[in-house]
């Protein structure tokens, strides 16, 4: 289990408890956080999931896959801490992550 | 009070346009009515992750039980709608209840198609479309040594990867001259072929399967050449029959799927149809289609809210499709029919490439295994209608962003 803060582009903050081994995207989903479409349902096939880490947070999230890599140089936005969120498997170590919403998806 | 308004089929189109309708504004009640037990759920894993046992059925759900309860969405499970009556605006279920509809949406999607092969109706032969018959499937295989699948289309050749993970002897047979002969091209066809052959499956194409044998279970299939080949399960992967028999009925239009316009809405000002059973003309390929795919689930339910709730939608999406096997990504976006000419981008060798297709100079698809960057500004490049210099695309040293500027 892991205490997540999804921050949606207005500011309006979603703390939540994502059990361990679902991923960001599906915490996201399960608890009604909206801004994360996820329409592939966590292929890595639409890149509609995207977020921002938290810097603080970047070393512990790990880097992207290069799938990943390569979906979110074409998605809208995208900054160093861009993630894909079905790309991020939740665990002990990341309680207390912090991610940010982009204004859209896609 | 209004009546509000009613989906028939809980499916990933019924779910997306429920929810596309509270997101949009929408306040009156909303009822969605699905036939299977489980509440919407995806079914692109079911064939994939599901199957080989990497994804419990708790992580298939597209929401959780709260969802419906704080969208005030009217979520009716095993319920199953036996007819629409225009003239009184209302629906039928089996069980004899009425509800009443100012606005219908159909996204009652299909059914798994059962080819006439004598012996089809053998147990032992199982199909994939619902959760219901995953499950059926994947116990049948706990149970099995060999696998034989009739059709080498998507579903056939996903169900074929997972069940190899799951250790079993599986052979696949396909009536057409190539693997996913409806929608890839010979190249990528047989590209897939060969992986799985190297993967161990026993894949033949152009062969077409006479008959399922067995006198009171299926125990093999009989080739049309006469070969006789055992098996422990049979899974017939041939494809969907649209769900068009209540529209049909209620006197809607139907050709292979529910006739609708760019806003989704059938012959009937008051009834919309989406997703897989919905049938659209598409001015980007310059004919009607019906797409089965997730994307067109979810798209073509927000142009129906949009629609319903007073906002014009002009649906002419750029299909796009993804397949996982083994550890390969195919993407496609686009169609292929009807293209003359063909640029190979990658070397299909090193396992990752990406296959550009063109009619009369203009992209029109783009087949990609492990290739995001090509699939992706290839949905951009094909909906702006573009020309990019077929020279400069097989260069891998362009990048595909300068296809972009």
């Amino acid at each position: 289990m892991a205490k997540i803060t999804y921050i949606e582009a207005s500011g309006t903050e979603h703390v939540v408890d994502v059990e361990t081994g679902l991923t960001v995207m599906e915490g996201a989903i399960r608890n009604l956080v909206p801004g994360i479409d996820a329409d592939c349902g966590g292929a890595c096939a639409c890149a509609t999931c995207h977020v921002y880490v938290d810097p603080d947070w970047m070393a512990r999230t790990g880097g992207r896959e290069s799938m990943e890599d390569s979906m979110l140089d074409f998605a809208s936005d995208v900054r160093d801490n861009s993630r894909l969120s079905c790309q991020i498997k939740v665990n002990e170590a990341l309680d207390g992550l912090v991610v940010r919403l982009p204004e859209q998806q896609g | 009070m209004s009546a509000g308004i009613v989906i028939i089929g809980a499916g990933q189109a019924g779910l997306s346009a429920a929810e596309a309708l509270r997101r949009r504004g929408h306040a009156g009640p909303v009822t969605l009515v699905g036939e299977e037990d489980a509440p919407p759920y995806q079914r692109p894993p079911l064939s994939k992750a599901y199957l080989s046992g990497e994804l419990p059925a708790d992580r298939l759900w597209l929401k959780p039980p709260a969802f419906y309860e704080t969208a005030k969405i009217d979520l009716k499970t095993g319920v199953r709608v036996t007819a629409i009556d225009r003239a009184k605006k209302r629906v039928i279920t089996a069980e004899g209840e009425a509800i009443a509809y100012d606005q219908l949406i159909v996204s009652t999607g299909g059914a798994a198609r059962r080819p006439p092969i004598p012996g089809a109706d053998l147990p032992g032969v199982h199909v994939l479309r619902t959760l219901a018959e995953a499950d059926a499937l994947s116990g049948a295989l706990g149970q099995a040594r060999r696998l034989v699948i009739i059709g080498a289309g998507y579903i056939g050749l996903e169900v074929a990867a997972s069940a190899r993970k799951r250790g079993l002897d599986v052979a696949v047979f396909e009536a057409a001259d190539q693997a996913m002969a409806r929608t890839a091209s010979p190249l990528l066809g047989g590209w897939f072929g060969a992986l799985h052959r190297g993967y161990g499956v026993d894949l033949q194409v152009r062969a077409g399967v006479a008959a399922i044998t067995g006198a009171e279970r299926a125990d093999g299939v009989r080739l049309a050449d006469g070969e006789r080949v055992e098996a422990d399960v049979v899974l017939l992967a041939t494809g969907l029959t649209p769900g068009v028999s209540l529209a049909e009925a209620a006197g809607l239009n139907c050709a292979d799927g529910v006739l609708v316009d760019g806003d989704a809405r059938t012959s009937d000002p008051d009834i919309f149809a989406i997703g897989d059973v919905a049938r659209f003309d598409s001015a980007l390929y310059g004919r009607s289609l019906r797409l089965e795919s997730v994307q067109n689930a979810i798209e073509q339910a927000k142009a129906a809210a949009a629609a319903i709730t007073g906002a014009p939608a002009s649906y002419d999406p750029v299909p796009w499709f993804w397949s996982d096997q083994y550890d390969l990504k195919l993407q496609i976006a686009g169609l292929i029919e009807g293209a003359d000419q063909m640029v190979r981008r990658g070397d299909p060798e090193e396992g990752h490439f990406a296959l550009f297709h063109f009619k009369d100079g203009v992209l029109i698809a783009c087949e990609a295994v492990n290739r995001a960057p090509e699939f992706m500004a290839a949905q951009r490049l094909i909906a702006a209608r573009a020309r990019p210099d077929p020279d400069r695309l097989r260069d891998v040293t362009v990048a595909m962003r300068e296809f972009l500027s």
